[in-house]
């Protein structure tokens, strides 16, 4: 039996105080992924006023059974890495506020920041680092049947499509690694991929041939999820011929990429047709005051090493701003 | 052989000093024991001799039937949380509390021992406002990082007012129940075998659903 304790989370947050609506922070952070929370940490150091408002600690990072490429862990699992993280903060104690979204933000020289139970608070500057989350596909059947065979996250819901027949939506990393939950389980995975091939790294497509129940539909994309009251079939659709037709399955797992989290920015700040918020090399956004770092920009390549290293630079520059106007 | 590694036992033993009162915990097993029965079984005795504060009874769900009447036990394994005084505080665990769940057991134990988070006033008005009986289901897989903030929602929920029961079911097993309400993704949440809920949602959104129960 496995015991995935997230002890930091018990001991260490007696150093969060709640954010303090009468306070004018320094620099107040968005988000607590990687990013926000390295950018947390140089914050600190350098003595600045430091709030951070997160919704779901350690961001993607969280959604990741194991990671081999961050430096300094030959392999650790993603809920292991955030408790780190977060340990790491932590030990400097910070105004903090988990389980809540930022619904608007507001520049000029004091920044506000609008939370959706209502509350605000005002910055001299501030960091977005809100990151990414899993892209719909925006097809008819997808919102009514999520949780009733069309699911997200894999190592979650897996177990329930034992012995049925799955479709998993996508071919890059995520989606092999659906298809690796799923294989081993399932009767048959239909995997459906828009493009011509699959984009997944090379390690993870050679496992394919391994299962023996796995097929690949190449450029087809889903028209529409059917089902009652669970998943019965999808439509797809080939890309090259325009004709339609029916998979059985008793499952979905839709893993498509990504999307920015950047709504609550929109005309604040300028961004790509994406919606990644457009930085310079120091993570300056079009607004004075206002830096972006991580996934949620248009830095090339979306890594947890990228993302903290970028966070770290949109603290220094942040840091920077603050001492000039003051 | 112990199921806790060192580092996991110091870690747990570390978390618990923050108790503040005592709590007592219900098992409830058979005669007979499944084999996930057992396993809960040896779960517990091994957690509670983390903790002082942590007072573990063990009871048979046929023997002692009136006992699992009174906490409302339909079924095993089920861990009944308790309060110092042995009042029941509506938190059950159906199934062993491993994996990712760990922690929201945990935290219902911080809780009942009076270890609580402040929850926004607005809030806590909405909690203590609900006057009708509402038993909350919170379906989980041991694998599935998201599950425990909702189950501990939930628990936090029943702690609050006493017409809210919680219970948290490991749906691998108790998969007849789980495919009663056709759970294909964790965490569901049924709220009086009527409304339900997939996925995590804040607080508040607990509150909607029990609003128009
Ligand atoms: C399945 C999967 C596997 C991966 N594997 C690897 C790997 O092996 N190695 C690797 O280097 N990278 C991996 N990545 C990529 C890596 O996780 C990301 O690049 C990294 O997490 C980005 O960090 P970030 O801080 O920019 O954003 P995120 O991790 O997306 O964090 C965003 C933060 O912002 C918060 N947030 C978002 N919107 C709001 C809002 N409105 N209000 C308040 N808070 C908000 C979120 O809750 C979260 O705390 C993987 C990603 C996925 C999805």
């Amino acid at each position: 039996m496995d015991f995935n304790l997230n002890a930091v989370s018990f001991i260490a947050e007696k150093n969060f105080s709640r954010l303090d609506i009468k306070k004018t922070y320094d620099i107040m952070i968005l988000g607590g992924g990687p990013a926000g929370l390295t950018a947390a940490v140089y914050c600190i150091r350098k003595g600045m006023s430091t709030g951070i408002i997160v919704n779901e600690v350690g961001g993607q990072v969280a959604w990741t059974s194991g990671i081999e490429n961050y430096m300094g862990y030959r392999h650790i699992n993603g809920v292991e890495l955030v408790q780190k993280f977060k340990e790491q903060v932590l030990q400097f104690g910070i105004d903090y506020e988990e389980g809540r979204r930022i619904e608007s933000v507001s520049s000029g020289p004091m920044k506000g920041v609008v939370l959706d139970d209502g509350r605000s608070f005002s910055s001299r500057a501030l960091i977005i680092a809100t990151g990414k989350d899993m892209r719909r596909l925006g097809v008819p059947g997808e919102r009514e049947l999520t949780g009733k065979g069309v699911a997200f996250c894999s190592i979650c819901d897996a177990p329930f499509f034992s012995g049925k027949r799955v479709v998993v939506v996508g071919g890059g990393n995520s989606a092999m690694e659906a298809v690796h939950d799923l294989a081993p389980i399932a009767s048959r995975v239909i995997i459906v991929q828009f493009l011509e091939s699959l984009t997944a790294d090379r390690v993870l497509i050679d496992k394919l041939e391994s299962y023996g129940n796995v097929e690949v539909l190449y450029e087809h994309e889903v028209a529409e999820i059917r089902g009652g009251s669970s998943v019965e079939s999808v439509e797809v659709r080939d890309r090259k011929t325009g004709k339609t037709s029916s998979i059985s399955a008793g499952g979905v797992f839709i893993q498509i990429g990504l999307v920015p989290n950047s709504g609550f920015v929109k005309g604040v700040v300028s961004m790509n047709g994406s919606g990644e918020i457009i930085i310079d090399c120091s993570c300056n956004t079009s607004e004075a005051g206002i830096f972006a770092a991580g996934d949620v920009t248009t830095v090339p390549f979306k890594q947890i090493i990228i993302a903290g290293g970028e966070g770290a630079k949109a603290a220094l520059s942040a840091c920077e701003y603050v001492m000039r106007l003051t | 052989m112990p199921l806790f590694d060192e580092k996991i036992s110091a870690q747990l033993g570390d978390i618990l000093k923050n108790m503040d009162g005592a709590v007592n915990l219900a098992f409830f097993t058979q005669e007979f024991e499944c084999r996930i029965c057992q396993d809960t079984g040896a779960f517990l005795k091994e957690f509670s001799s983390l903790s002082e504060k942590i007072k573990l009874k063990v009871y048979d769900f046929l023997k002692d039937g009136q006992e699992a009447g009174r906490l409302g036990v339909d079924k095993i394994p089920c861990i009944c949380v308790l309060d110092a005084g042995g009042d029941d505080t509506g938190i059950k665990f159906y199934g062993l509390p491993g994996g990712y769940e760990i922690n929201s057991f945990i935290s219902s134990l911080l809780e009942v021992s009076g270890k609580k988070e402040p929850i926004p006033d607005d809030l806590m008005k909405r909690i203590m406002a609900v006057d009708r009986d509402v038993h909350i289901q919170v379906f989980v897989g041991l694998t599935c990082p998201h599950c425990p903030s909702a189950v501990a929602m939930a628990h936090r929920l029943a702690l609050e007012n006493k017409r809210i029961r919680a219970d948290m079911i490991d749906a691998a097993v108790f998969p007849q129940l789980a495919v009663k309400h056709s759970v294909s993704g964790v965490p569901k949440i049924v709220f009086n075998d009527r409304e339900e809920m997939v996925g995590a949602g804040p607080l508040a959104g607990f509150l909607d659903i029990i609003e128009r129960l």
